[in-house]
């Protein structure tokens, strides 16, 4: 590369470098800083396993996000393989119903789980109707359970519709004209032409429930995911320094995420959300 | 290797026809008895009801009631393809990507939960029939399609099934390619004594592949024969036209000859006279001087294809007449030249 093509090249990185470092390295860095201000010094970091609340708090968002992702994987995955083979009346309306979701902020989304299992909901009155007992369950983990489906399942389901189409249905039929029984032929050929689809869409379900804040801070009156944590810290217990800790190791669980399945699919995983 | 030599199981379609969701008919009603060991191609242009029917034999289709599907004496027209004990061979290779070289060729095995050193014995054969041995544990990305066609040739076969089914198998190939596999497929044909149905749009391959041609044309059978039977006895319009080149001219015919664009012809048929079509195909005829020859037309063009040369005709009815000749004789364009029909090789339809 000579020197003039070296100076077009910084000129056209350059408005696209002056915002990563504006918006992204800038504030990340004072972050880093301000979490290590504190007395302790950079042993703050160590607080959010020392600490129980923080601990707990970290455990339970990560324990949430593994299943709301598993349980989408799951779930979306049948849902996408019918919607991609089967073509019935109805069939782009469902489509668009299901991805709907993925316009909502996560308040309304919240809102939304109240209205179906909060003190007022339609689950709590048809099971008060039924049995007497009245099932409220919006503002517990399994609120926050249902909400995180809710907008995870269309991340998923149009990822794997995308990448059934792709698939060679030849495949399939060669493995049955082998003998192949069905469950095999979904061990041994569906599910490795999905492989990097639902690697992506694992990723990017993973890295929204970790970092969702909206649907929890509309449900999350007794339950502490990490991102409430952090608002806890920051505006009612002003400790700065221990809401910038949390911050950056949420981001960097969340970045590993997403950098693994990156690797591992060998695909844009961006690209998939 | 004599444990993958088979008697072959013989396959009876009885009156399969197949409608498809919207009342579209691909198939009509088809009867065609395939003996054991006998490799029979489906040949036609596409949407021929080819394909349909080598999917119903497979089991991917099922005909419509009242059709029934035989290999041997057993009816496996309810059967689904994975209980039929074919082997398969598609056109766009469908081998796993996300397994080698030798565990696509071990995965009807493994599937029939065979015991491992059996299985490393038969993949090892299958890699040595069909030379692909150094690819053992390549992965199917690293593959030419030549060397793709190879393994899943060894994937049908390993599993010793009762019927070999290829559809279209050297469709994807280059023309090189092709014709060196399809010496390599007939050999092993021969060589396994399985019965084979084998689906092309590829004249070539009929010809050279089939014991029996069936000819196919919007889902109907045109005719079904030996590959001399098709090519030199056509049935019909349809059969004369899609195999090879053929020409056609319209006669009167009076007596012992039929008048042609203006010559006479000998005319050994014993038929009513009246107007007749005559077919006759470009390497039966031999070029003659003008006085003698049968024909005489203008050449528009010739190609020069080495062991023989193309000429296109014009100045004889309607259409272009194509000869070959292997004289070594430049012809140029604009040219006279007159030519003789083998009498014997004339083709006369009904019309």
């Amino acid at each position: 590369m000579d020197r003039h093509e070296y100076r077009n090249l910084v000129i056209l990185v350059l408005p696209t470098g002056i915002f990563c470092v504006a918006f992204f390295l800038l504030p990340m860095a004072r972050l880093v800083l301000i979490g290590a201000s504190g007395e302790r010094g950079i042993a703050a970091y160590l607080d959010i396993v020392t600490t129980p609340r923080h601990f707990e708090s970290l455990i339970a968002t990560l324990v949430l996000s593994i299943t709301v992702t598993a349980t989408a994987l799951v779930v979306a995955t049948i849902s996408g393989l019918f919607l991609e083979r089967n073509r019935f009346k109805g069939r782009g309306v469902l489509i668009s119903m299901l991805t709907f979701p993925l316009a909502f902020p996560g308040v309304v989304i919240g809102f939304m789980v109240i209205m179906l299992a909060g003190r007022q909901g339609l689950i709590g009155i048809v099971s008060k109707a039924l049995t007497g007992d009245k099932i409220v369950f919006a503002y517990s983990m399994a609120g926050l359970f249902v909400g995180y489906m809710y907008f995870s399942i269309p991340r998923v389901i149009l990822t794997i519709m995308a990448a059934a189409e792709k698939m060679n249905p030849a495949l399939e039929e060669a493995a049955r004209s082998l003998g192949a029984p069905q469950w095999r032929i979904i061990l041994d050929v569906i599910l490795p032409a999905l492989k990097p689809g639902l690697i992506a869409s694992g990723a990017i379900c993973f890295a929204t429930s970790m970092g969702a804040f909206g649907t929890a801070f509309t449900l999350a009156t007794n339950i502490d995911v990490l991102p409430m944590t952090i608002y806890t810290e920051f505006t009612l217990n002003a400790n700065i320094a221990g809401a910038a800790t949390l911050s950056i190791v949420l981001g960097l669980i969340t970045w590993a995420a997403l950098y693994i399945a990156r690797n591992l699919s060998g695909s844009n995983v961006a690209a998939a959300g | 290797m004599s444990d993958l030599k088979d008697q072959g199981t013989a396959i009876n379609l009885l009156s399969c026809a197949k409608t498809f969701a919207g009342g579209v008919q691909a198939l009509e009603p088809l009867d065609l008895e395939i003996a054991g060991g006998e490799t029979v191609v489906l040949l036609g242009p596409s949407g021929c009801g080819k394909t349909t029917t080598l999917r119903i034999i497979a089991g991917l289709e099922e005909p419509d009631p009242g059709g029934r599907v035989m290999f041997g004496d057993d009816d496996v027209t309810r059967l689904p393809i994975e209980k039929r004990k074919i082997g398969m061979v598609f056109q766009s290779y469908a081998l796993f990507p996300n397994m080698t070289v030798r565990e696509n060729i071990a995965y009807g095995l493994m599937v029939r939960r065979m015991p491992k050193p059996d299985i490393d014995r038969r993949v090892g054969e299958m890699l040595e029939m069909m030379h692909i041995g150094d690819l053992e544990f390549r992965r199917i990305d690293q593959l030419s399609g030549g060397q793709c066609q190879r393994v899943a040739l060894a994937r049908a076969i390993a599993v010793q099934p009762r019927v070999l089914l290829l559809d279209e198998p050297l469709t994807a190939l280059d023309a090189i390619l092709r014709t060196r596999l399809r010496v390599e497929i007939d050999q092993l044909l021969r060589r396994l004594g399985i019965t084979a149905v084998y689906v092309t749009h590829d004249q070539g391959e009929a010809m050279s592949l089939g014991d029996r041609i069936v000819v196919m044309s919007r889902g109907r059978v045109e005719q079904i024969g030996t590959p001399r039977d098709i090519y030199y006895k056509p049935n019909n319009d349809f059969v004369a036209e899609f195999i090879g080149t053929i020409n056609r001219l319209r006669g009167i015919a009076r007596g012992d000859h039929v008048e042609v664009a203006g010559a006479s012809l000998p005319w050994s048929a014993n038929r009513s006279g009246g107007e007749v079509e005559i077919l006759f195909r470009p390497e039966n005829v031999t070029i003659s001087n003008l006085k003698s020859a049968h024909l005489k037309g203008n050449v528009v063009t010739s190609f020069f294809q080495g062991d023989r040369t193309k000429l296109i005709l014009d100045g004889l009815g309607e259409r272009q007449v194509i000869i070959e000749t292997t004289d070594r004789v430049e012809f140029i364009a604009g040219q006279e030249i007159g030519f003789r029909i083998d009498p014997d090789s004339m083709i006369i339809l009904n019309t």
